[in-house]
């Protein structure tokens, strides 16, 4: 089967807030697909209706071919998941952890060898409430793969951890899917979506607004490519007459460019005027600059750098 | 269901409640702290003779040396003598914190042996409950026999001293069963509250919900583990009050009804506690309240036959009463008709409160 995941017209109501409204997707077999958008936009909320922890209001929803609410006890073994702000027994240790699920999944698994694949294993035996946010995080992703699942879901799994924890869930979700299995990956951080994933779907405010990958996603809602240039200011007045599109930036200016051959063009013209000039570079948007026209700079909450933050 | 996931999970929880030292401590060895504290402070008062001060200012003479000779072979206090020099024994015996005390006058030898009235006084304070009638009654009892033998009188009536039933049923015979009463409301209603409200804060029902284990076979897992602890809280019990203070009590068949149903019934209601409540501080208030009456009014510390006749009714209204009464039927009284009547009535209440909490109890949100 080509598509992991198939959503249409999903709907989340609670009293009076529409929390998903409408939505429509499909994240196909294999591919790393992120759920972008800021806190309360309702990627939480959609994710869960996926793995079968909360009822739809109304909609169609397939995960692998089955409806989660209704088929949770099929769906939850071929499925793993790692919860946003991940929980576990404080006082369990992550091997008896791990051996625990493996008896309930009734599957042979070594779990020094998941363990040692989120590069846990010096903290097997070391209880949970010992560990650091980042190794919580891990445990989860080593719990989630107990059953050899087809598709991951993992909320949010960098929220709140450290540079350094947070590279190391980023190795385990590219390891993820050289194994061939689905990731559905929710963040509200930009360069981690761009980084990880083969698509990309931004919600807001329980609406999808963009859906593709992060190239086509900065194509389609990016602006022009642009070219900068650092010197005398009168170069923007001979740039212009010449019927370009010239904006000042701080200290320079930008020339929006119509092809890339254009730049030859402008910056012989620039050499020929005689004026002075010190240095240029092109510009094109980021993903990051696609999603907060999208999205509109709505302020993110967490630590890292997020949309917001990330803006001066 | 499954049994094998029931058996599966068991250990895990049952590790999860031995490593954390204060439920352990609450359900098997907190009761027996209590046990060793009041069997100690209860039959040391019944047993142990009062200590009386004893001011003999008719030193050394052979009647007051007899007659405290006598006193003190009663049994029913311990002469301690004070030395004639302290002057006021009432002043002496409220510097030293004592209750009891007793003058032997001056020349008290002469008038025993012309026969002469003579006057023993004996202070006693009527604060120490039963001490007063127990130094009263023993110096009568002395001086009445010595009276009877200066007149040369034959004693026409005495009597002589059976106890009534057997064994004798004493108060720590009541306490065991209370006791076993307070570890199965405890342990289960603590740690249920606690686990109702915490896991459902950090979601790990819901963390439990994406393994094949079900709602159900988490609970009998559960279930199984808080019988289990009043089972072993129960022997325990029995052992550590029969070795200590020499009780009368047997773990009858009939008591081991009580003892699963009961857990069953203390787990639904915490449970209950724990899913209607918004944060595990809000459920942790609401078990107490539930909690607290229950532990002293259910006769677990005293016998409800001693609570005053408007406090009964309360009694009755609560669970933990039935199970305790049941017990006291099954372990002290032998009288298994009573016993019946309590385990219905726990196995109803368990039922409907089980019935409850699986509405409030959800793994899954809508």
């Amino acid at each position: 089967m080509s598509e992991s995941v198939e959503v249409e017209r999903l709907v989340k109501v609670y009293g009076s807030l529409r929390a998903v409204d409408t939505i429509d997707f499909t994240v196909r077999s294999g591919e790393v697909f992120s759920f972008l958008g800021p806190n309360g936009a309702g990627k939480s909320t959609t994710v869960e209706i996926l793995e079968g922890l909360r009822r739809r209001t109304s909609g169609s929803v397939r995960v692998l071919g089955e409806d989660p609410w209704s088929s949770l006890d099929r769906i939850k073994r071929r499925i793993g998941v790692v919860p946003q702000d991940f929980h576990f027994f404080p006082t369990i240790t992550p091997r008896e952890g791990l051996r625990l699920y493996a008896r309930l999944f009734d599957r042979r698994v070594d779990p020094d060898e998941l363990l040692a694949r989120v590069e846990l294993l010096d903290k097997a035996d070391a209880r949970y409430d010992s560990l650091s946010g980042g190794q919580h995080q891990k445990v989860g992703v080593a719990l989630a793969l107990v059953n050899d699942p087809e598709i991951c879901f993992l909320d949010e799994p960098t929220t709140g951890l450290d540079p350094r924890a947070r590279r190391s869930v980023w190795e385990v979700i590219r390891r993820l899917r050289k194994e061939g299995r689905t990731v559905f990956l929710t963040t509200h951080y930009l360069d981690e979506a761009q980084q990880l994933s083969d698509r990309i779907a931004i919600i807001k405010r329980g609406k999808l607004i963009a859906t593709g990958a992060p190239d086509e996603l900065i194509a389609v809602f990016g602006r022009p490519a642009r070219l900068r240039i650092v010197g005398e200011a009168a170069l923007a007045d001979r740039l212009r007459e010449r019927g370009h599109a010239v904006t000042p930036d701080n200290g320079g200016l930008e020339v929006e460019l119509r092809s890339k051959a254009e730049a030859v063009e402008i910056l012989d013209a620039v050499a020929s005027s005689g004026l002075r000039w010190q240095s240029f570079s092109t510009k094109s948007d980021t993903l990051e600059d696609v999603f907060i026209r999208l999205v509109g700079g709505a302020r993110d909450e967490g630590n890292g750098p997020s949309v917001a933050e990330a803006r001066p | 269901m499954n049994p094998r996931r029931v058996l599966v999970y068991f250990p895990t929880f049952a590790r999860g409640y031995l490593r954390n030292p204060l439920g352990l401590f609450m359900s098997l060895i907190f009761p027996v702290i209590l046990i060793l504290i009041f069997g100690a402070v209860f039959s040391s008062s019944g047993t142990s003779p009062v200590p009386l001060a004893v001011e003999n200012l008719d030193q050394n003479s052979p009647a007051s040396v007899g007659f405290l000779a006598a006193l003190n072979a009663t049994g029913a206090v311990t002469v301690n003598l004070v030395s004639p020099t302290v002057g006021n024994l009432s002043d002496y015996l409220a510097h030293h914190s004592l209750s009891a005390g007793l003058v032997i006058p001056a020349g008290f030898d002469a008038a025993v042996a012309q026969h002469l009235p003579v006057q023993l006084t004996v202070y006693t304070n009527p604060a120490s409950g039963g001490e007063a009638g127990i130094v009263l009654g023993a110096v009568e009892g002395v001086t009445n026999g010595l009276n009877l033998r200066l007149a040369n009188g034959t004693p026409i009536v005495t009597s002589v001293s059976l106890t009534v039933g057997s064994p004798l049923y004493r108060y720590i015979d009541f306490l065991i069963p209370g006791l076993i009463g307070f570890s199965v409301l405890v342990s289960p209603m603590f740690s249920m509250v606690n686990i109702g409200s915490t896991w459902k804060r950090d979601k790990l029902f819901r963390q439990l919900s994406l393994t094949p284990l079900t709602r159900g076979e988490w609970l009998t897992a559960t279930l199984l583990w808080y019988v289990l602890l009043a089972v072993v809280s129960a022997g325990l019990l029995v052992l550590v009050g029969g070795l200590a203070f020499g009780a009368h009590v047997t773990l009858t068949l009939l008591s081991l009804p009580l003892l699963v149903v009961g857990p069953i019934l203390f787990v639904a209601l915490g449970l209950l506690a724990g899913s209607v409540s918004s944060t595990p501080e809000t459920a942790g208030v609401i078990g107490n309240i539930i909690t607290f009456p229950m532990m002293f009014l259910s006769g677990t510390f005293f016998p409800v036959s001693l609570f005053p006749s408007w406090l009964v009714p309360v009694a009755k209204v609560l669970p933990l009463y039935y199970v305790v009464d049941g017990l006291n039927g099954a372990m002290v009284y032998d009288n298994p008709s009573a016993v019946y009547s309590d385990i219905l009535i726990v196995v109803i209440l368990a039922v409907g409160l089980a019935v409850a909490a699986t509405r409030f109890f959800r793994w899954r949100e809508d």
